[in-house]
């Protein structure tokens, strides 16, 4: 109950963020934090059971693509498009996730197939440049005064921070879910050894296509909303190579196994980049990445857990270690 | 009909095929020895490409040379990956070693763009183009071509005559049992990852002579090596050559009729269902 309580204050003192003076340029960042997050747990619910997918970005490109393509040329809502755009994505993931556990394409087959998925959807982006814009990128059309419930279009900043909020809590809601399901002891089983899964009576190629189900299309969701946030997108920010390892790198970087890691995942390098952005301005260029790419290899060698998983651990085995004192000295008693 | 440009394009496919074989034959090595996935390795290239372009142009230091000392670069940032990076995490997950590979790609890619800015660069020698029959061929691509075999052969020469050849290819059936057979297999490893680097610092002399330099160049190279080895089956190094052409002739020919991203599409979606039919690549034997 009380945590509870604590998770219910947290959510009203996210929600009263706008109303606190916070500056623009800040609350701008929290959103981008906050959009980020929800694409790292969608990776995440997938990267934990072993299934490293470099393939993020094609879902991305493609949720944030097929709603504003819609949009501009059809003039389809995206309260259609979204719907479309996340079925597309379903049946993408599909497409390549089935025959991926069919033939049991595992460890880094399996991320070699889905970076060259990523690559397709890059590709193709800019191989439709006359329609997509190419490497330029694709502005979907304003409408009106730019804000409007029927074009999913807000020019305030504030109502942008209230719904990624929301969906963030859902992003976590359903990590939470996930975690605590029956469904993710059979996949801890699966990433541990398939055949013994299996024999047991896990439906092995199932179990994991639903969850690479669920992650893709909330990745595609995630990239939809960042594309109706910043109204810009282009192959290099939303899809291929680049992003997708990003992405595995936040993840890793703030911790695959718990909840709260992806978003101290997305804090830590989104506020490294700006942080070093605003500090050393535009004349070092690649600084951030640098030193992430010097944090990931550290990362890993010496801590795979990542960063929240670290702390929370360190302070599991503090409670364990006294409850195994308490009871040892019960016992002497 | 006789088109001469489809034979043209053909020819030049065939040309980009060697290249792509070049890059491909370091990664299968240490793919196939170590059982390790580079994701980096298109940046290793990329780091020799930089070598030789400062050696020759900023330096005045003769072509030869430069490449000599670009191939000789990467061959200690091969030996360097494996010392400081995939030894301490041999014993982990194999995808830990890829994401590792993943940070050392972020990390060389802007530390270049750190130093060096992201315009193009270029080492200005422009090789002729050679004209048969009314085709135009690089000279460079032919170069490539050649470097390709020639290496190709002197790779198998090392592995099938030379004692640390031998031990590599038994390590590479049986890393377990070797060990007790009194191989060296941290020597071996090393040795493995050296002459990688230095294969990809061979592909680096012969890029820049085709290609523009800048930091994201990996970029667009990397993906497209990695299908190539795993396509032609790992560690198979005639699979990979033949994997090489295939994948070139599909984006030449591809970009011939439409464009060359159609190409790589083509390519890549060839390569996602070859995975599925044949996953341990089309000359490798089922195991």
């Amino acid at each position: 109950m009380n945590r509870r309580v604590t998770f219910l204050i947290g959510a009203l003192l996210l929600a009263a963020l706008p109303y606190m003076g916070v500056p623009q340029y800040y609350l701008h960042v929290i959103i981008l934090i906050l959009i980020w997050s929800f694409i790292y747990t969608a990776w995440s619910l997938m990267g934990r059971f072993g299934l490293v997918s470099l393939g993020h970005g094609a879902f991305l490109g493609v949720g944030a693509y097929a709603v504003a393509m819609l949009w501009n040329y059809l003039a389809l809502t995206p309260w259609i498009g979204i719907p479309l755009a996340l079925l597309f994505s379903l049946f993408l993931a599909i497409l390549i996730g089935y025959p991926c556990f069919k033939f049991r394409i595992t460890g880094h087959y399996f991320a070699l197939v889905t970076l060259a998925l990523s690559e397709v959807i890059s590709m193709l982006i800019m191989a439709l440049r006359n329609s997509t814009g190419g490497s330029l990128g694709f502005t979907p059309n304003r409408f009106g005064e730019g804000t409007s419930i029927y074009a999913l279009q807000f020019g305030q900043k504030e109502t942008f921070y209230w719904i990624a909020l929301v969906v963030w809590i859902a992003g976590i809601w359903i990590w939470k879910r996930v975690d605590v399901g029956m469904e993710r002891h059979a996949l801890d089983a699966i990433s541990e050894d398939e055949d013994a899964a299996a024999s047991v009576g896990i439906h092995v190629t199932r179990q994991k296509l639903r969850i690479t189900i669920i992650s893709a299309v909330m990745t595609a969701f995630g990239g939809i909303l960042y594309g109706q946030y910043q109204m810009y997108i282009n192959p290099q920010t939303l899809s291929g190579v680049g992003v997708s390892l990003q992405i595995v790198f936040a993840v890793v970087a703030g911790g695959m196994y718990v909840a709260f890691g992806p978003t101290v995942g997305a804090v830590i390098t989104i506020s490294l980049a700006e942080f070093l952005r605003v500090l050393i301005g535009t004349a070092m260029v690649g600084l951030d990445n640098t030193i992430y790419g010097l944090m990931l290899i550290l990362f890993i060698i010496f801590l795979p857990q990542g960063i929240l998983g670290a702390i929370m651990e360190k302070g599991s085995r503090k409670k364990a270690l006294r409850n195994l004192a308490t009871a040892v000295s019960l016992n002497i008693k | 009909m006789f088109d001469v440009y489809l034979l043209e394009t053909i020819i030049n496919g065939l040309l980009l095929g060697g290249v792509l074989a070049l890059l491909a034959l370091g990664l299968n090595l240490i793919f196939g020895v170590i059982d390790v996935v580079w994701i980096c390795y298109a940046e290793l290239v990329m780091l020799g490409m930089y070598t030789i372009f400062f050696l020759y142009s900023k330096f005045g230091i003769p072509l030869v040379l430069a490449s000599l000392a670009g191939i000789a670069v990467v061959a200690v940032m091969g030996y360097l990956v494996h010392f400081l990076i995939i030894s301490p995490l041999l014993g982990t997950a194999p995808i830990n070693q890829l994401l590792a590979t993943g940070g050392l790609l972020f990390f060389l890619q802007s530390f270049i763009t750190l130093l060096f800015g992201v315009e193009f660069r270029n080492i200005g020698l422009r090789l002729p183009v050679l004209e048969f029959f009314g085709m135009y061929i690089s000279f460079a691509r032919l170069l490539a071509f050649c470097t390709a075999v020639v290496g190709m052969i002197a790779l198998y020469l090392f592995l099938a005559k030379t004692y640390m050849g031998t031990a590599i290819r038994a390590i590479s059936q049986d890393r377990d049992v070797m060990v007790l057979m009194g191989v060296n297999s941290r020597k071996v490893y090393l040795a493995t990852s050296a002459i990688g680097g230095g294969l990809a610092g061979l592909a680096a002399c012969l890029l820049v002579l085709q290609y523009d330099i800048h930091p994201a160049i990996g970029l667009s190279f990397g993906p497209i090596t990695f299908m190539i080895c795993v396509l032609g089956g790992l560690g198979n190094m005639i699979g990979g050559f033949v994997a090489a052409f295939i994948f070139s002739q599909v984006i030449a020919v591809g970009g011939f009729y439409f464009e060359l991203e159609w190409g790589y599409v083509v390519a890549f979606a060839i390569f996602i269902i070859m995975m599925f039919i044949r996953p341990q690549g089309i000359l490798g034997r089922r195991s």
